[in-house]
């Protein structure tokens, strides 16, 4: 049994609750497979004496990963995880890949600092999920049309 | 008490108290509950009473009005005092003494004492036993407090500043060894601090005094969605009207303003969400001009 595959890093200034962040962490291990199936996740103890964070952090953190079907916690034993989430389109060879490294030497070769990539790629993001939100927003309006809020104005 | 279910961490009612050599209130009518099994953040500027707090809990001092219960009793009873264990700014302990003597005489004055875990902390912080108390480190010193403290395997630990004049790889060190003290079995910490950032990912309940009185008592994460931070030009001002204003602050044509939202954010506004530490400070500072009773 592993278990001494990931260590979590929390970030105290990046404003992102601590419980998110072990998610993400986890998330991300399993996606670059650092994390495989059947591994052992560190105990609360364990993350908590490393990092100095509430250990209700970690439960909570456990306890989301467990509902989503990532880890499952063994009383006794430890939380191990029971899926992987390496996506195909995010592997390395991947036409998604491909097609970002290409738009990112344009964007190098048009002059973008690294700064200006990451905040037109969040921008652009942003904006398809607003997007996305809104089109769901409005389709649930259309079904109550009692309920209209002034959201649309904010744009 | 607090209902049906189990007692509450910390219980006040209309709890007052006064210093007779100053006359004014250090606590005015506080009413509040801490839940037990909660990691609390007691803060609030110097002076407001968060050490008169603790050593009201911690049965030192007695309430010049209303009343404080621990754990479901009174703070100076016999139950209270295995179950209460208190770390006061000063740390009592006898300078002569070895460290190995130290916890000897915890062992003696505590009918429950759990040898394993107050050595464990002791040697954590690599401090030798034979060691005197005089001569350690104001880190090492605090270790060995904490070490008493958590010997006495309490229900309720109150900590009044204990990360004070500590550096900032001690004070991590200190709270990482309460955090898996807090993992391994059920203990409610209150621990008054200074130190916002590192309260930032260790409390989940904030207990926030102002002038002697409760300004929040709330769930951490509660307290995290609740408020917004919001960007914007100073023209969006009014827009703010709708909504409790916190903290606010106009730099040239940028105003900023911590928030409680009440409904959606009109104006044009950036929003964010703002740490615990944002929070904590906006509701330290108060709105401008002191016009928080207006806005709240």
């Amino acid at each position: 049994m592993e278990g001494d595959v990931v260590e979590y890093r929390i970030d105290r200034q990046s404003g992102i609750p601590a419980y998110v962040q072990i998610v993400r962490q986890t998330e991300q291990a399993l996606r670059m497979g650092v994390l495989r199936v059947g591994d052992r996740l560190p105990t609360a103890k364990e993350v908590v004496a490393a990092t100095a964070i509430n250990p209700n952090t970690v439960f909570r953190a456990y306890r989301d990963m467990e509902q989503a079907g990532l880890v499952r916690s063994r009383r006794g034993l430890g939380t191990f995880v029971t899926r992987s989430l390496a996506r195909p389109g995010a592997e390395d060879d991947s036409p998604l890949r491909a097609g970002l490294a290409e738009w990112v030497a344009r964007a190098r070769s048009a002059g973008l600092e690294r700064d200006d990539v990451l905040a037109l790629v969040t921008a652009a993001l942003d904006e398809h999920d607003t997007q996305h939100e809104r089109h769901e927003r409005h389709e649930r309006h259309e079904n109550d049309p009692g309920d209209r809020e002034r959201n649309q104005e904010d744009a | 008490m607090t209902g049906p279910d189990e007692p509450a961490a910390l219980h006040a009612t209309d709890l007052g108290f006064r210093y007779r050599a100053r006359g004014t209130w250090a606590l005015r009518e506080c009413g509040f509950t801490v839940p037990r099994g909660r990691i609390t953040a007691l803060v609030g500027r110097n002076g407001a009473g968060k050490s008169t707090l603790l050593h009201l809990a911690g049965g030192l001092l007695r309430p010049a009005h209303g009343e404080i219960r621990v754990l479901g009793t009174a703070p100076d009873g016999a139950a209270a005092r295995t179950r209460v264990a208190l770390l006061t700014q000063d740390k009592p302990l006898y300078p002569r003494f070895t460290v190995a003597d130290t916890l000897r005489m915890g062992g003696k004055l505590n009918a429950a004492w759990d040898r394993a875990v107050a050595e464990r902390v002791v040697r954590e912080g690599g401090i030798a036993p034979s060691v005197r108390v005089g001569e350690l480190s104001p880190g090492r010193r605090t270790r060995v407090a904490l070490a008493l403290a958590l010997g006495k395997r309490p229900e309720l630990l109150l900590l009044d500043e204990p990360l004070a004049d500590l550096d900032p790889v001690v004070r991590g060190e200190i709270m990482a060894t309460l955090m898996a003290e807090a993992a391994e079995r059920e203990v409610s910490i209150v621990l008054s601090s200074h130190v916002l950032p590192d309260l930032e990912q260790t409390c989940d309940w904030v207990t926030l005094l102002r002038a002697g009185r409760v300004e929040l008592n709330e769930d951490a994460d509660a307290l995290r969605e609740g408020h917004l931070l919001l960007t914007g030009h100073a023209d969006e001002e009014p827009a703010l009207r709708e909504h409790t204003v916190v903290h606010r602050r106009v730099h040239g044509r940028q105003l900023t303003a911590l928030v409680r939202p009440r409904g959606p954010v009109g104006g044009a506004f950036h929003v964010e969400r703002p740490g615990l530490e944002e929070i904590l400070l906006g509701h330290l500072q108060g709105a401008a001009g002191g016009a928080k009773g207006a806005a709240a």
